[in-house]
């Protein structure tokens, strides 16, 4: 343990507590930092780093960071193709992850992101109070008090980012003998075993993938059928990193994919049979193993909350919350990293943002803490004017370039405002679903969206009276740019009436 | 809600009560839960893109043009019909508190009823009930 002189943030009374070291925790505090707004960072890990000190398993992200691109790397334009870095201002401490990488890989390694994140915290100056665990929570009027194993914390407000972090495994008979993902051992300790996997998600597809060399031969298992990401048009399904055990599958080369419900596990002295039911005719299917691993996903590790009023939904038992990721039941608790998943936004086409990873989560973080600056702390965003006749190429610039509204699609979108006055203003990167279900002036925002045949197009949302009554899409283009005259005509028209 | 209790609830609905056990595990695979504060839109009148909807918790005021038309409650469905006609809702649907929800991408609709006819017939049940009362009230 860090020697109690060195540790910044004892017990005490705090306007803010962040909880929670990982992505999500800095990206929270760095933006606190950034607005003077005093607040503590506690963790119970004794590094930053998060899921990222030892996940995933086989040690390579699935997210990229590609050095050469058009944009220079200290640019916010560059954020679109660095997916692993978290946010800053200043020119120097953006874009750290790819100056860590060795360059064997446009994916960082696990240690490359864990080296990434501690980074960022040293070069922003970020303190965090580590090896303090929060235990238990309590409301003493509009306070909460955090117990933590160094004593209790008080604060207006508390930003929980602790991850989905909690292995979670179903009350299967027999999963007794069913290790999860997080128990996985070295490779090479599956050699020649016949290998079960419970799950059809990247983890179950990144366990087969990394084992293929090894098992003598691998099913993969879950009542729905696997989906692929270059079918979804998104992140949502099987990413083409991990696709690999699928083509051996339908080549018949030793993988097999079966839609099947686990319903019981029997050990025997040197294997296991997992009890299978199709679910194509309902048909039992005994399957003789020599290892079961559940790649069956993690909870949020939220302690006591639902006992405050913290409404959970899901397997993952995500918090119930508003666009702003700030508890639906209990005002003042909120939430960062990848939590802000179960804030479902628009989903259009079925399409999930990417809020459960940390290019979508970097940017939540910045919303959520404008947001409590603002509502609770009185800290007003600037909303600089424009003039009239630049707000069609703004919002043609920010729907081409804008790494907001690529990292999340159909999430977040860029706003301008008519101000009482006629003035216009900028309201800067806005939650869509915020901007669309609120009354308000008239405005406009812009978004980047993706359809169901994949087609990725501006989508313009015009606020007119209080209300918006429809979305308008805008052409796709071939190379993704949409600064044309067709274009500038398209959206003039749409918002000529209201910011023209 | 862990997948067991999802499918104990989707038995209870009258939607899926021709569906035997594998096949609920199946189908509370197929969909994902969702939650909605207080106030949230979930179907967008004008909107492209939605969903299909089946209610775990909860209520919903179906608005046309800002005026309440209908409530729906736990075990009812939404968005079926602007699937079926490839058109966007005709309706706001709003959680009136915390709304707690099943859904199915608008695309996969087309598939899943083909893969359940029994959940098809129950839709169809639904809708042609909606449609009858709708004769009763312009008569």
């Amino acid at each position: 343990m860090t020697p109690e002189v060195e540790r910044p943030f004892p017990p005490g009374d705090y306007p803010v507590v962040i909880v929670g070291s990982g992505p999500g925790g800095v990206q929270a505090a760095y933006m606190l930092s950034r607005l003077g707004i005093e607040h503590a960072v506690i963790s119970a890990d004794p590094s930053p780093g998060g899921m990222f000190r030892r996940f995933p398993f086989f040690q390579r992200l699935l997210s990229w960071t590609k050095p050469h691109v058009l944009y220079e790397q200290d640019t916010r334009e560059y954020e679109w193709y660095d997916w692993n870095s978290l946010l800053a201002t200043e020119p120097e401490n953006r874009a750290v992850m790819p100056g860590l990488m060795d360059g064997t890989s446009e994916f960082p390694s696990r240690p490359e992101m864990e080296l990434g994140i501690r980074t960022f915290a040293e070069r922003t100056g970020l303190r965090i109070r580590h090896d303090t665990r929060w235990e238990g929570t309590e409301r003493d009027g509009e306070r909460f008090v955090l117990h933590t194993s160094d004593g209790d914390y008080r604060a207006q407000a508390v930003i929980f980012a602790v991850g989905v972090a909690d292995p979670w495994m179903p009350a299967t008979p027999g999963f007794e003998h069913v290790a999860h993902y997080v128990d996985t051992r070295v490779p090479e300790t599956y050699e020649g075993k016949r290998l079960f996997i419970v799950g059809k998600q990247n983890s179950g597809f990144e366990l087969a993938s990394g084992l293929l060399h090894w098992a003598s031969r691998i099913i993969l298992a879950s009542p729905r059928p696997a989906t692929l990401s270059v079918n979804t048009h998104s992140l949502a399904g099987v990413r083409a990193r991990y696709v690999q055990p699928w083509e051996d599958s339908n080549l018949g080369g030793g993988v097999f994919i079966l839609n099947a419900s686990i319903e019981r596990v029997d050990r025997h002295e040197t294997s296991l049979t997992v009890h299978t039911r199709r679910s194509d005719n309902g048909e039992p299917f005994p399957v003789e193993v020599d290892e079961v691993i559940a790649a069956t996903g993690f909870q949020c590790p939220l302690v006591d909350l639902p006992d405050l009023g913290v409404n959970v939904f899901g397997q993952s038992r995500l918090p119930t919350m508003t666009n702003h990721f700030e508890s639906a039941g209990v005002p003042g608790i909120y939430f960062a990293g990848t939590i802000g998943q179960g804030v479902a936004g628009l989903k259009k086409y079925g399409i999930p943002a990417n809020s459960g990873a940390v290019h979508g989560a970097r940017y939540n973080a910045r919303l959520m803490v404008q947001h409590l600056a603002e509502t609770r702390f009185g800290r007003k965003r600037e909303r600089p004017a424009v003039k009239p006749a630049e707000v069609v190429d703004l919002l043609l610039n920010e729907a081409t370039t804008a790494p907001e509204l690529w990292n999340q699609k159909s999430y977040l979108a860029r706003a301008f405002m008519r101000d009482e006055d006629g003035t216009i203003r900028d309201e800067g990167i806005v939650s869509l679903a915020d901007f669309v279900d609120s009354a308000g002036p008239d405005a406009v925002a812009i978004t980047v969206e993706t359809d169901d045949t994949g087609d990725i197009h501006p989508a313009v949302y015009v606020r007119r009276h209080g209300r918006v009554d429809a979305d308008a899409r805008l052409d796709s283009s071939p190379l993704h740019d949409y600064r044309t005259t067709g274009h500038r005509k398209a959206l003039q028209a749409l918002i000529g009436h209201t910011l023209g | 809600m862990n997948s067991e209790e999802v499918v104990d609830e989707l038995a209870s609905l009258a939607l899926f009560a021709d569906l035997q056990r594998p096949q609920l595990r199946a189908v509370a695979h197929i969909f994902s839960e969702e939650s909605f504060p207080p106030g949230q839109r979930i179907l967008r009148q004008g909107f492209a893109g939605s969903g299909f909807y089946v209610i775990l918790e909860g209520d919903v005021a179906v608005r046309i043009d800002g005026e309440e038309r209908a409530r729906l409650s736990k075990g009812d469905f939404f968005g079926e019909m602007s699937l079926l006609l490839g058109e966007p809702p005709v309706a706001d649907v709003v959680a009136v508190g915390e709304l707690h929800v099943l859904h199915l991408a608008g695309p996969d609709l087309k598939g899943f009823l083909e893969q359940y006819p029994p959940v098809m017939f129950r839709m169809l049940q639904s809708v042609a009930r909606r449609l009858r009362n709708a004769n009763r009230l312009r008569n």
